[in-house]
């Protein structure tokens, strides 16, 4: 069996092989693209490296097309350097971390999807800061981009992870339960912890809407990539503090996608609800063709 | 699906559909053409007419058809560099039906002439869909190696292609053939598991009834 089509099968079958999930991910998918190990390695190896180069990328007076994004990754990085933050060092490093990322997208610079391009701050925005403040070791990082990747496929597979087809809860909920999984792998917890985590985080953004000022990825894009990282952070907390969710994940990814299916099309990407249709937003709004 | 689908593309924002997927799209085109596109003009459709602009649709469909990478800085310049290469292009809006939201439709000139109508949608993640060739229905996707064969309508077209292949050791993993009416030309596509080679190409268009013949690869995402 190759694909993983419930976290549950994804945990069992890491069992039976006796490997570390991260390890079972990455061989089932060296099954299904025909691929070596070291391979698959060198393949994740550069999405770490892309992912870092896009944050070093970053220049604070980048502005996206419509004007509306740019400049917040360096106004919270200058205030992180104050010294008197309310969250402290680590939380405002990955808030900075997701806003500069999410910046570099609306700008049209290279970053990494993850699992889309909206969604592309929340897990840079734990991983860089976790290796500059934990210490942890780049193969520890790439562990943990595969356990991101498989959780994420499983939620492909069974919900979705397109803001179109299941509003913001299925591209930030999503990244936010790939790099909650990441971050119990950092911290040495169990494959169960993984799956809890991922669970807790999803269910923690479940019916946040897709609703897009202008229909551009912009806003409220760029700092959903914030509350995606901080609900990452929470849930792996709660997960490694032994606390379960209670709800199986694989349910709550099946929740997720009833809840997206339920959404109206105007809360799905369209950019015709939500903040995109408050006056401001109207502003923006496309030209009818 | 694989790992790289959930954690990729390397890309240049913002939107895996409205610009990476775009700039497959353009690139699927070139490929289609088969040499350096010298006109082109694009009929954008739906999302990609209202929100394009926004998105750098239309900067990432020419830089596909200049032949960039969807994780190519130089996304963004893809009009300077046209107009360095010569590429000629115009934009325009179209509505289409039974399409994607995320559509276009471009026509080409090539360098060396001779032309292609292609098509394309973007449903998201950066993937792309052919539905349309010189007017003829298709749908295939450029995520398995692609050969696009236009021929005659006339018996033994198919069994000589595929039998070119079969005799490479390459494995057919989907085969469509459209045509626009008895006799008339029509559009083959297969999608192999293996990359298919130039003598491969040559072979097959020395086939009689045989019009042309392009093929597509896809792009390793990131050169490691």
């Amino acid at each position: 069996m190759i694909d993983f089509t419930s976290i549950q099968q994804m945990l069992e079958s890491a069992d039976a092989s006796h490997l570390p999930l991260w390890d079972a991910i990455r061989r089932s998918d060296c099954q299904r693209q025909g691929i070596g190990p070291e391979e698959s390695w060198q393949r994740m190896s550069a999405m770490l490296a892309a992912m870092t180069q896009a944050d070093e990328g970053y220049r604070e007076s980048d502005r996206s097309h419509s004007g509306l994004v740019g400049g917040d990754g360096g106004k919270m990085a200058r205030y992180g350097r104050s010294g008197a933050t309310l969250c402290g060092p680590f939380l405002t490093d990955v808030m900075a971390g997701a806003l500069r990322m999410g910046e570099c997208n609306a700008c049209m610079k290279r970053i990494v999807a993850a699992p889309t391009a909206g969604a592309c701050g929340v897990l840079p925005a734990v991983l860089l800061p976790y290796r500059r403040h934990f210490g942890a070791p780049e193969s520890a990082l790439v562990e943990a981009l595969y356990v991101a990747s498989g959780f994420g496929m499983v939620i492909a597979a069974r919900s979705s992870i397109s803001g179109a087809e299941g509003g913001c809860q299925a591209e930030i909920g999503s990244a936010a339960a790939m790099a909650a999984a990441a971050l119990v792998h950092l911290q040495g917890g169990t494959a169960e912890q993984m799956a809890d985590a991922c669970a807790m985080a999803i269910k923690n953004l479940l019916g946040l809407v897709c609703d897009p000022v202008g229909g551009l990825v912009e806003v409220p894009c760029v700092k959903r990539n914030v509350i995606g990282a901080m609900d990452a952070l929470s849930a792996a907390q709660m997960a490694l503090a032994g606390i379960a969710s209670k709800v199986p994940p694989d349910q709550v990814l099946d929740a997720m996608r009833e809840v997206g299916q339920s959404l109206p099309p105007s809360l799905r990407e369209t950019g015709k609800g939500g903040l995109a249709a408050t006056p401001f937003g109207m502003q923006y709004a496309p030209k009818e063709s | 699906m694989n790992l790289f689908d959930i954690l990729g593309p390397v890309m240049v924002g913002p939107s895996s559909s409205h610009t990476a997927g775009a700039v497959r799209i353009g690139l699927m085109a070139r490929a289609l053409l088969g040499q350096e596109p010298a006109r082109a003009r694009l009929l954008l459709h739906g999302s990609f007419a209202s929100t394009g602009e926004g998105h750098g649709t239309c900067q990432a469909l020419i830089a596909g058809l200049l032949g960039l990478f969807p994780d190519d800085s130089r996304v963004p310049d893809s009009f300077t560099l046209a107009r360095k290469r010569g590429l000629e292009f115009t934009f325009g809006t179209c509505v289409l039906r039974d399409v994607h939201p995320n559509s276009v439709l471009i026509c080409l000139e090539g360098a060396q002439g001779g032309t292609l109508e292609v098509g394309a949608s973007s449903p998201g993640g950066g993937r792309i869909q052919v539905f349309r060739v010189d007017g003829l229905s298709t749908s295939f996707t450029g995520e398995l190696p692609t050969l696009v064969v236009h021929n005659s309508d006339q018996p033994g077209c198919v069994s000589q292609v595929t039998g070119v292949l079969a005799g490479h050791g390459m494995n057919v993993a989907t085969l469509q053939l459209n045509r626009g009416g008895r006799g008339e030309s029509a559009v083959m596509v297969l999608e192999c598991d293996q990359p298919i080679p130039d003598e491969v190409a040559q072979e097959v268009r020395a086939l009689p009834g045989i019009l042309r013949v392009t093929r597509y690869t896809p792009e390793q995402e990131v050169a490691v």
